[in-house]
């Protein structure tokens, strides 16, 4: 992904097209969108990906979580025909890079949120699974638990209070 | 910026990172990210939840030209989407819901005004402009009421709510916020249910003011 966004790399792209277009079109057809208007959104998403590349913020996110949340914003506009309302993003300096220790310290984070999700019952699963691909309420999913988010939570907020701090210096 | 001390839940930002949050409550959660680094942060840790489902998701095949479509696509013009930043008092989802105009304000009496950003099938989403002092007007709802202060501050019985704070009223709450002294308070409110006033003239109004 880091090829992509610094080097627009075309070969890396297709890599990450290769992996990612055919979950993300089974991901979005289990909502009940037909093939072909599924594929649309595969490829609006990817376009997307393509074209908000310096958006990425590899100290914050994993490139999954990032697709993740175009696919599922992309989705929902088209089927609701509306506009999700988005966070502001936060202005990122092209030349700080967040550091290795800090990019490390995500994926292994995201490393244990796997292996928590790996060991989840089925129906445990089953629930996680709904609720992450919109099918439960809010309401519904605070009657959930189980997922351990807080160590990950943290590791996030590091980097965006590093950001900040880098923000306050520009200024 | 980190005076912000009540947030919004795990659930709500689940269903917000999923896209099932009625569009007026989105629009509460994405200005309160805006505002909350922690909140960000939460925010982001879902997504990574969604990101590693979508990793261990089955793949489905696509069709042969999708591909080429997609790469003939990638020197296409890039469309120039407008972006919204905070301006004032309001962060940049408020300000799109505004289309980048100040809010046109009507007036709801005793100083209180409001300005309707979106109402629907899906509820109602507005900001509310409260004098020092003055009491937005006694009510209950049906339904779950978000309330996010943009400007000054309000109490009420649970508490006191400055800029970036997040009040989650359910139905079983009957409040009276107060706006504090100091600057009016401005707040972005949203439901998922009409608004029931317990006064009798305010609800003979109601359906004049749609609030």
């Amino acid at each position: 992904m880091l090829s992509v966004r610094d080097r627009r790399d075309r070969q890396a792209f297709s890599a990450l097209f290769d992996h990612f277009a055919p979950r993300l079109k089974a991901f979005i057809m289990r909502s009940g969108t037909p093939s072909g208007q599924a594929e649309e959104i595969v490829q609006e998403v990817m376009l997307t990906v393509w074209r908000k590349a310096d958006q990425f913020d590899p100290g914050r996110a994993q490139v999954s979580a990032w697709i993740y949340q175009i696919a599922r914003n992309r989705q929902i506009d088209v089927i609701r025909k509306e506009n999700r309302p988005v966070p502001e993003e936060l202005a990122r300096d092209a030349d700080n890079e967040p550091d290795a220790a800090q990019i490390v310290a995500v994926e292994q984070e995201n490393g244990h949120l796997r292996t928590a999700l790996a060991r989840l019952g089925p129906e445990q699963r089953e629930m996680i699974e709904k609720a992450y691909l919109g099918e439960l309420s809010h309401q519904q999913i605070s009657e959930q638990t189980g997922l351990p988010l807080g160590t990950i939570k943290s590791r996030i907020r590091l980097a965006l209070d590093k950001l900040r701090h880098e923000l306050k210096g520009l200024r | 910026m980190t005076d912000i001390t009540h947030h919004t839940s795990d659930a709500m930002l689940a269903a917000y990172a999923s896209g099932n949050l009625p569009h007026p409550f989105a629009l509460v959660v994405a200005a309160h990210v805006s505002l909350c680094l922690d909140c960000r942060a939460a925010l982001e840790a879902h997504q990574a939840v969604g990101g590693a489902l979508l990793d261990a998701a089955p793949v489905e095949a696509l069709s042969d030209t999708l591909k080429d479509r997609l790469f003939a696509q990638l020197d296409d013009p890039v469309p120039v989407e407008p972006v919204y930043r905070r301006t004032g008092a309001y962060p940049g989802p408020v300000m799109e819901a505004l289309k980048g105009r100040k809010p046109r304000w009507k007036p709801l009496g005793m100083g209180v005004r409001q300005c309707i950003l979106s109402a629907g099938a899906q509820g109602s989403a507005r900001l509310l402009y409260i004098p020092p002092g003055r009491a937005v007007p006694d009510h209950s709802h049906k339904g779950l009421e978000l309330t996010l202060v943009l400007q000054g501050s309000f109490s009420d019985a649970t508490g006191r709510f400055g800029v970036g704070d997040l009040e989650i009223a359910d139905e079983d709450l009957e409040h009276t916020p107060v706006a504090d002294e100091g600057a009016p308070c401005i707040c972005l409110a949203a439901t998922d249910a009409p608004l029931t006033f317990n006064a009798l003239m305010p609800r003979l109004l109601q359906p004049l003011f749609r609030i």
